[in-house]
């Protein structure tokens, strides 16, 4: 909460600052051209916008992606910053209110005029919010693997669509596990359900696997006792699940409790990363497996400096999951485009990206390059849980090209 | 089905079976304390499952504190949890109803939106204190895995061990509200304030006692749902709907309504969720009671009072 006060003081008295600033500066500003183009550009800062929930119940899983962006951007002012310039943070919460989305991302562009914005961490905020990006021709870096079928100019998406998350995972368990028979379970909203169609086209299709129960539950649902023994009777080699927010916890105990451990059964999901395990505890999921992009314990340098970092400015107890080392990425990856373009105009900095071959060989997940689809090629893990809530990465695939409208999966 | 054999077949009926019971245990105890609070003393209290995530956080407070100085007490430290569960959100309770609900007994509307207001002041003050993330206390070992009465059949220690504890509370609240002098105090004084207070019952501090009661059964509840799902600031307001249905459904006022009531949506429930999705079944479940509702508003038990 403090630092919180003190953050909005602090944005306020920046505020004003740079009202001054810019005041004064004006026609040396004009004069200096390329790189005021209406934004909150000066000769010596740069203003960009975080937008994350900080209250409400996204902000469990929307605190760790602010904190990555903060990260990368105190990173880049000690190396010297964009084009010489330093980058000032406006931070405003999304409060896990989709309106306030869009409310908050059109006081960013409109008001404060940022060049850039971190944010958003649902489909239903992405959705929310998109509108206002394409009409103030805004810039969004948006760090969640989700479900695709979206592409637009004024985003980059520094997850993974959905097929780079699901079809080499499926296509490992098949390999590794001789699996035919699927058990597809998630949580009733759009992500779980468009993964679940593509999952299912996959193994009907490819694999020649055969789905023996697909369901969904209500979000919050606590009570998966019926649902458990169904699975019991229809013993599928593989479940595959998408349960989000508090019922994951509650999926995860309750397998456990029945008896259902990775000693009989092979599970697979694509909704837990390293902070859920924290509310789930490792004990629940030992031997169930993730596939991500990322994992906190993945063995390379930059990775093993970037989680010391974190650590460091966040506290030595944090923990990385999938979602915030992608949202690290977005600031490096806003930076190395502008610094093609030399400036900071959004059109400009948009067709640097769309030039598909910005790469981030510095990446914690190891190397990321930008498609000009907007999305990231990355590579899939999966992993294997432990019982201290790290995962161990079993395997890794080849680089994935992002296909965010894949052809025969809708 | 020709692949099953009998004995699995019998299996699946066996534990589906108990996946009913165990929803009723957790329908019945989440609806208990409002039943009292609702249907004895007519308070719509909206913050009734934030009193659940006080108890749930003091579960884990308890948990963190044993395992880091008396690691040798965490076997134990459930039962220790439960109780100082009920005692600290029952004198939350007591709290609350001091320093606002009892100015409001006379505007029945109001007390929805002071307690809406009150559930909306304790989730911000759950998120200052332990933050955003969800919390899980670490559960001793004997409340993990399953009870193998046969090879195929596997009953979930966490789901007994809620259902034994439901038993006990049930029968503590009948006990007190039925069999002793207090018990008659409450019954009374909801039947008719102003005589009880003419025939000397104190009936500011019954009502105090009431809503501290079943606030601190709301505790207890959320104790134990931390065996079963995770803590959050919101994680009150998931458990809040499935209680007022239950109340309504079984009839405000009567407790033997809640109970069939809860075993009748859990029972309704987790059949339809054996043969359809867990959404659609939901949605059967909660038409199935408004249309009953429509039909007899006062609930499947009704108190009779003649007015």
């Amino acid at each position: 909460m403090k630092s919180k006060f003190l953050l909005s003081k602090w944005r306020n008295v920046l505020g004003v600052a740079l009202g001054v600033t810019m005041a004064a500066n004006l026609n040396i500003a004009t004069a200096a051209g390329a790189n005021t183009t209406g934004l909150a550009v000066t000769d010596k800062e740069v203003t960009v916008g975080i937008l994350h929930s900080l209250t409400g119940t996204m902000a469990i899983s929307e605190t760790g992606a602010q904190e990555a962006e903060k990260l990368a951007i105190k990173q880049i002012n000690e190396s010297g910053g964009i084009l010489g310039r330093q980058i000032k943070i406006i931070q405003e919460d999304g409060a896990s209110d989709w309106p306030t989305f869009a409310e908050k991302s059109r006081k960013l562009l409109v008001k404060d005029k940022v060049a850039a914005v971190f944010g958003c961490w649902t489909s239903a905020s992405r959705k929310a919010a998109l509108p206002v990006f394409e009409k103030e021709n805004g810039l969004l870096y948006y760090p969640t693997f989700y479900e695709g079928l979206e592409q637009s100019k004024n985003v980059i998406y520094t997850g993974q669509e959905a097929t780079q998350q699901i079809l080499a995972g499926l296509d490992w368990v098949k390999k590794e596990k001789k699996a035919k028979t699927f058990y597809l379970i998630g949580s009733d909203y759009i992500w779980p359900r468009t993964s679940m169609k593509i999952a299912r086209k996959h193994i009907e299709k490819v694999l020649g696997g055969k789905v023996v129960g697909e369901e969904y539950k209500p979000l919050g649902n606590t009570q998966f006792g019926s649902t458990i023994n169904k699975i019991r009777l229809k013993k599928p080699d593989v479940i595959y699940a998408a349960v989000v927010g508090g019922s994951n916890v509650a999926w995860f105990k309750q397998l456990k409790a029945a008896g259902i451990t990775s000693k009989k059964q092979t599970l697979l999901t694509i909704s837990v990363t390293e902070d859920e395990v924290l509310g789930i505890g490792g004990e629940n999921l030992e031997g169930f497996y993730s596939i991500m992009k990322y994992f906190q314990s993945q063995d390379n340098p930059n990775n093993k400096k970037f989680v010391k970092a974190f650590k460091e400015m966040w506290g030595d107890d944090s923990v990385i999951g999938d979602v915030t080392q992608a949202a690290y990425l977005g600031p490096w990856l806003w930076k190395a485009a502008v610094e093609r373009a030399g400036s900071f105009d959004v059109d400009k900095v948009v067709a640097e990206s769309e030039k598909g071959d910005i790469e981030l060989k510095t990446a914690p997940e190891g190397y990321v390059k930008l498609h000009k689809n907007h999305h990231l090629w990355s590579k899939a893990r999966v992993a294997k849980w432990k019982k201290d809530g790290q995962a161990e990465v079993v395997f890794t695939s080849d680089l994935i090209e992002p296909d965010p409208f894949p052809k025969g999966y809708q | 089905m020709g692949e099953y054999t009998t004995q699995e077949l019998i299996s699946i009926f066996a534990m589906q079976g108990f996946a009913g019971i165990s929803l009723f245990s957790v329908l019945l105890l989440m609806a208990l304390g409002l039943a009292i609070i609702f249907g004895q003393m007519g308070v719509i209290n909206m913050a009734h499952g934030e009193f659940m995530a006080v108890g749930a956080y003091t579960t884990y407070l308890v948990s963190v504190l044993s395992e880091q100085y008396f690691p040798s007490f965490v076997p134990y430290y459930f039962i220790f949890a439960i109780l100082l569960s009920f005692f600290i959100a029952g004198a939350l309770g007591y709290l609350a109803e001091f320093a606002l609900i009892r100015h409001l007994y006379k505007r029945p509307l109001d007390t929805l939106l002071a307690t809406w207001g009150l559930s909306l002041i304790m989730q911000q003050a759950f998120r200052s204190i332990f933050g955003a993330r969800e919390v899980s206390p670490t559960l001793p070992e004997w409340l993990l895995g399953s009870y193998q009465p046969t090879e195929t059949i596997d009953i979930p220690l966490n789901g007994l061990f809620v259902l034994g504890l439901t038993l006990v509370v049930t029968i503590g609240v009948f006990i007190l509200m039925y069999r002793s002098s207090w018990g008659l105090r409450v019954r009374a004084t909801v039947q008719n304030r102003v005589m009880s207070g003419a025939v000397g019952i104190n009936t500011k501090k019954i009502d105090r006692l009431t809503f501290a009661l079943g606030c601190g059964i709301a505790g207890i509840a959320g104790a134990a749902f931390t065996t079963i799902a995770s803590t959050g600031p919101t994680t009150g307001s998931l458990y809040i709907v499935d209680t007022f249905m239950v109340v309504v459904f079984g009839g405000a006022g009567s407790l033997l309504g809640t109970i069939v009531s809860a075993f009748s949506i859990a029972q309704g429930q987790s059949i339809l969720e054996f043969f359809i999705s867990g959404s659609m079944a939901k949605v059967i479940t909660l038409l199935s009671i408004v249309i009953f509702l429509m039909m007899r508003p006062e609930g499947l038990f009704a108190s009779k009072v003649r007015k």
